[in-house]
């Protein structure tokens, strides 16, 4: 017995030798998060993200890192729910990274960001869009490389007031965060802007039929419908207006700006108008991430694959100009110092939106989104 | 009154999806008295069976009407081949113990087989090809209701009259009904019970598989999901209805289909599940076992 003990304390204590030894030779890691859906229905939205992170990490890494010291990515997945998202933030937070590339939802992002403000944690987000996340002013170690919903809010119902002369709207959402959030600002710019809002209404999501709220959307005497939500009900809703011979002009938001609806809503979805990101098609640094994601990865990048690889070079950059992780001077860095990023030369603004990027109308021609300029 | 008959069609074009499923819920309740959770995953599965074995079909150049055919029936057989084994596996070895361990084995095959599919399919939304006809005759009235609705209620309407033909006149469903009754007199009688219920796990699951191919194709998409969603309503709709009993069931979907699809379109669409719910509510409060639900003594 004694001597069993005294072999495993001799074995600890070489075990502790070992681990001591190799952190001598090799100089600490910098750790960065990442976090977002990247399982269940949302995956697609979450999952480019990482890929994003991966790629901007190995170029980095590849070139000797930031001022010799490597990159490690911790990647957790928050399945877009804020119940698992303060799980997965309080991981990331033992795991002692520096900055978060995260998360991707509005709703989990706002239940991680408390954790990570608390550790004084970065966090960058490439597709959290609430408003209040960033003009509430509670969280100063957030960032986002996408511009709010407010600002998607203002130019959809300008485009419906100019461009499509609409005087009666009806808005519908399907009660989340995200989508609720874009029908109350448009709500609230079209009143503002003299368009009757005859309808504003928040639908189950993931229900089979739509077919009462359509019939209502008729009787309301609305000549054109916002959707604020994701692409899975957008397309229940265009196919059961068009099914019964309702051909109304149908405006929607980022959630709905991705091949997966105009893949399931088929020939329903032709015409259908979105806002979503500027196309950042013409940049060549976009152009060489996604032909280095096809690459790796052998498929074309998805949903907010641009603003998570923004978002990670954004990082690099700050903390490279820093000269440290800290947090002060990190966010400071973000905040002061232009990047070249995917997305154009970027930088963010005293509440962490992001300067030099924005939003577009789209509308689906021959199957693909086409800008409208 | 216009608006009014509309909302009254579409009320009723969603009580008869409900129904759908809401039918192979109460069957397996009436006779093995079980809960079964899984149900609305089996209606999943035979979605994606059935565009599977659709696509197929369709990139060897057949014709629609064969493809749906050929892909309703590969979703029946494989739904079918489902239920039995979940009623195998995860039922038939907890006939004998409390009610609520079959029920908790339900609610954890229900995950197995929602995270099986979206593990070994996609977890995507994809698009689901609209195999059914457009009705030619309907084409003046699609304000009202259009042909895959109208096509979802004539077969829920076909499948209640079938059913409960097999309940009350066939020998199986003379068998089922005193396996309902009295499971060991049943047995003493030469019953063959363990076939008995296999029997209603495959007739329940044949269902499932037909509402998921014409659900799919009326909503344009599938989802590993969906069963759940539409579970959870069916099972409000069979309870409503008295659960165990076939009429019961598809009157409750009705009933919920209409309540839901008025209440949207006089009060708010944002309350829609509270409309159901306060239904369901009331109607347990006056009659506890649903409006066609048999009153059954408990012995003390």
């Amino acid at each position: 017995m004694k001597r069993s003990i005294v072999v495993l304390s001799v074995l600890a204590l070489a075990a502790v030798l070992i681990t001591v030894g190799c952190q001598k030779k090799v100089t600490e890691t910098i750790k960065i998060g990442v976090a977002g859906a990247h399982s269940g229905d949302l995956a697609s939205y979450g999952l480019p993200s990482v890929n994003a992170a991966k790629l901007v990490v190995e170029g980095v890494n590849a070139k000797g890192g930031i001022n010799g010291r490597m990159i490690e990515l911790f990647i957790e997945d928050d399945q877009c729910k804020p119940e698992v998202a303060t799980n997965t933030a309080s991981k990331l937070v033992s795991d002692n990274v520096v900055a978060v590339i995260g998360h991707i939802c509005s709703g989990a992002t706002k239940a991680a960001l408390g954790i990570y403000k608390d550790s004084k944690i970065v966090t960058v987000s490439p597709s959290a869009t609430t408003p209040t996340l960033t003009q509430s002013g509670e969280y100063p170690n957030f960032f986002r490389t996408i511009a709010p919903d407010d600002a998607q809010a203002k130019l959809a119902t300008m485009f419906i007031k100019d461009k499509l002369g609409i005087k009666i709207l009806a808005v519908l959402h399907d009660k989340g965060d995200y989508g609720k959030g874009f029908a109350e600002l448009v709500k609230q710019y079209a009143e503002a802007e003299g368009i009757q809002v005859v309808l504003f209404e928040g639908v189950n999501p993931g229900a089979p039929d739509y077919s009462a709220i359509v019939n209502k959307i008729g009787n309301s005497g609305a000549t054109a419908v916002v959707w604020g939500g994701y692409h899975p009900e957008a397309s229940k809703l265009v196919q059961q207006m068009k099914d019964k011979g309702m051909d109304l002009p149908f405006i929607s938001d980022d959630g709905v700006k991705d091949q997966t609806f105009i893949d399931v809503a088929g020939k329903y979805a032709e015409g259908v108008y979105a806002t979503g990101p500027m196309d950042t098609s013409a940049n060549p640094m976009a152009i060489k991430a996604a032909a280095d994601h096809k690459a790796k990865f052998g498929d074309d990048p998805g949903a907010f694959f641009l603003n998570a690889y923004a978002a990670t070079q954004a990082v690099v950059n700050a903390i490279q100009k820093a000269g440290s992780t800290d947090f002060e001077a990190v966010s400071k860095a973000l905040r002061s110092e232009y990047v070249e990023t995917t997305l154009g030369k970027i930088s963010f603004d005293a509440r962490g939106d992001v300067i030099g990027f924005g939003f577009s109308v789209y509308q689906v021609q021959n199957g693909k989104y086409a800008e409208l300029k | 009154m216009d608006y009014f008959i509309k909302l009254l069609l579409s009320g009723t074009a969603k009580g008869s999806i409900y129904a759908l499923i809401a039918l192979g819920y109460t069957m397996v309740y009436g006779i093995v008295k079980l809960i079964n959770f899984a149900h609305g995953e089996v209606y999943m599965i035979g979605g994606f069976t059935a565009l599977i074995v659709g696509g197929f079909l369709s990139t060897l150049g057949m014709s629609i009407p064969v493809v749906l055919l050929f892909s309703i029936l590969a979703s029946i057989i494989y739904s079918s081949a489902f239920g039995f084994t979940i009623e195998r596996l995860a039922y038939r070895p907890l006939r004998n113990k409390s009610r609520l361990s079959a029920l908790i084995s339900a609610i954890g095959i229900s995950m197995i087989l929602q995270n099986f599919i979206m593990l070994a399919q996609t977890e995507k939304y994809l698009p689901f090809p609209s195999y059914l006809p457009d009705l030619p005759f309907l084409q003046p009235v699609r304000e009202y209701i259009n042909s895959t609705q109208f096509i979802i209620l004539i077969t829920t309407s076909f499948i209640m009259i079938i059913l409960t033909i097999i309940i009350k006149f066939t020998r199986i469903g003379k068998a089922m009904r005193a396996t309902s009754q009295d499971k060991q007199m049943a047995q003493l009688v030469g019953v063959n019970i363990n076939q008995v219920i296999s029997v209603t796990f495959v007739i329940g699951s044949s269902l499932a598989a037909i509402g998921g191919v014409l659900i799919c194709s009326y909503m344009g998409q599938i989802n590993y999901y969906i069963g759940f969603v539409a579970g959870i309503k069916a099972f409000v709709a069979a309870v409503l209805g008295g659960i165990g009993s076939i009429p019961g069931a598809v009157l409750g979907s009705f009933i919920l289909g209409w309540t839901e699809s008025l209440g949207t379109g006089f009060i708010s669409s944002d309350y829609e599940d509270a409309y159901a719910f306060i239904i369901l509510i009331l109607i347990l409060i006056l009659k506890p076992d649903g409006i066609l639900g048999k009153n059954q003594k408990q012995k003390v």
